[in-house]
């Protein structure tokens, strides 16, 4: 384990950050190192920040009122929160999938070429091939490769987030970011998404926000655990689940009141 | 470095409470089983009583009918609780250690049946204070191994990782012993055997108590100490620095 984390790079990096909404202090002083192509989990009870701070990686607190940032978050070694930073650039680097699946009410073919489209791309050779990449890629292809011009709601709740996933895809991100992915999902779609967060870690660097830890130990090379803004703990995944180092962790993780 | 016992015990589901700290009481109360089979297979064979080592080895069977019914508890909380950190450590050194114990038990057994056939020859006892003085040894073993898992205290482990070596140098000594006896009277041979096999198992019995104490250690501080030297185990109980 020990030779491996030696051969991994860093794809982003938290130096010292603090955050607040309004007087409210939601991030204290929080340095972490999210390797490339792994999967990072964060855990934690509500409101521990873990969410919070899933959100600084593609700047979604900019849209917060009264939300301030102090430290910094590198990109391939570049600060997100410098000025010069496009954030829409950004955001198509750092993709995001939300809780609830939120597919546009186009078709199925037009929500995922809704990001090209966006940049301007008209071919529909170019179109055609990257919505048959990117529904491979989410592992959805086969079942809506004959009805693409259908309406996206018509799909299940697992298909919806699997489409919105190869929507996050097609526009080539270098990190994904999944807040509570399969929360609102029955278990068979929760186990297919976590198979496709194994098949997209080889591509891509995914951070995971999940309140389910078996899901957190399943998917995950590394876990955060968070607590009431603080980073209590980041380790291998297979570290924390058998031999936390801290207490709070050990309580968390076990189902133990503190 | 001693385990806060009561630890399991703190779960906000109160049936997990109850499961966890079952699987620990029925080890506890198997190892005491194991342990006064063991004593009885002894003291049935310095006194030369059959009727005690039969009652071992007729109670040899609820050894093995608590190692099977611990493990079905131990696969029901894995399968329904999917516990982490030192809850799962505890159902996996649950797991091993009953294996251990339900060999604890045969090897009682085994001096049991030799005691039987050591009667039936009714000849001069030989090789008996060796029996006493390692059995003792052992028994001790056994049960600080036990008191060890049940008050989850990786030092009192150690300690028991410890006997094993003198218990091992015990052993070889007495095999020396012994043989001199069947080379002065090789009429005494099958006899001497006997013991020797006796002696093997008690021995077997500390390598056994020495595997319980490793698993104390893993429980405690999370280290596989498993074909670890005596060093390394110390290290990892009092890590220097």
């Amino acid at each position: 384990m020990t030779s491996s984390s030696n051969l991994e790079s860093t794809k982003l990096e938290v130096k010292s950050l603090n955050l607040y909404y309004g007087e409210k202090r939601a991030l204290n002083n929080v340095s972490m190192v999210i390797p490339e192509k792994k999967v990072t989990a964060f855990i934690g009870p509500s409101g521990c920040g873990k969410s919070t701070l899933l959100r600084c990686f593609n700047r979604m607190n900019d849209l917060v009122d009264g939300c301030r940032i102090e430290g910094e978050i590198l990109l391939d070694g570049s600060n997100i929160y410098d000025k010069k930073v496009d954030v829409a650039e950004l955001r198509r680097q750092v993709g995001m999938v939300f809780q609830k699946p939120n597919p546009f009410p186009k078709t199925i073919y037009e929500n995922v070429a809704y990001g090209l489209r966006l940049q301007g791309v008209k071919s529909k050779r170019v179109l055609d091939e990257v919505v048959e990449k990117s529904l491979k890629g989410a592992a959805l292809w086969e079942e809506v490769k004959d009805r693409l011009h259908d309406n996206a709601f018509g799909l299940s709740g697992g298909q919806q987030q699997r489409l919105v996933i190869a929507r996050a895809i097609a526009i080539e991100p270098e990190v994904i970011l999944l807040d509570e992915p399969a929360s609102a999902l029955d278990p068979i779609s929760t186990l297919k998404i976590e198979e496709l967060i194994n098949e997209l870690k080889h591509q891509y660097t995914i951070v995971i926000v999940t309140h389910n830890m078996q899901q957190a130990a399943r998917v995950s090379d590394y876990t955060a655990f968070m607590y009431m803004g603080d980073l209590i703990e980041h380790d291998l995944t297979d570290k924390l689940f058998t031999n936390p180092g801290k207490k709070q962790t050990e309580d968390y993780i076990t189902g133990r009141y503190g | 470095m001693v385990m806060d016992i009561t630890s399991h015990t703190h779960h906000i589901s109160q049936q997990y409470n109850i499961e966890l700290e079952a699987i620990r009481t029925h080890l506890s109360e198997m190892g005491g089983m194991a342990q006064r089979q063991v004593n009885d297979a002894i003291q049935a064979l310095i006194d030369a009583d059959v009727e005690r080592a039969e009652q071992v080895v007729r109670a040899d069977s609820s050894v093995n009918s608590m190692e099977m019914s611990i493990d079905e508890e131990c696969v029901r909380i894995l399968a329904r609780r999917q516990p982490a950190a030192s809850d799962l450590r505890l159902v996996i050194a649950v797991t091993k250690a009953i294996t251990d114990l339900e060999r604890v038990g045969d090897e009682a057994a085994k001096i049991a049946r030799l005691a039987i056939l050591q009667n039936q020859d009714g000849l001069a006892p030989r090789g008996y204070i060796e029996v006493r003085h390692i059995g003792e040894l052992v028994s001790r073993m056994l049960q600080d191994a036990l008191d060890a898992f049940a008050r989850m205290d990786a030092e009192l482990a150690v300690a028991v990782v410890h006997a094993d070596r003198t218990v091992d140098m015990e052993y070889g000594t007495a095999m020396r012993e012994l043989m001199t006896f069947m080379m002065e009277d090789p009429r005494s041979i099958s006899r001497v055997l006997n013991i020797m096999w006796c002696l093997r198992a008690l021995e077997r019995i500390g390598d056994h108590s020495r595997n319980l104490a490793q698993y104390v250690i893993y429980l405690v501080n999370g280290h596989d100490v498993r074909h670890s030297s005596l060093d390394a185990i110390e290290e990892s109980v009092h890590p220097k620095g």
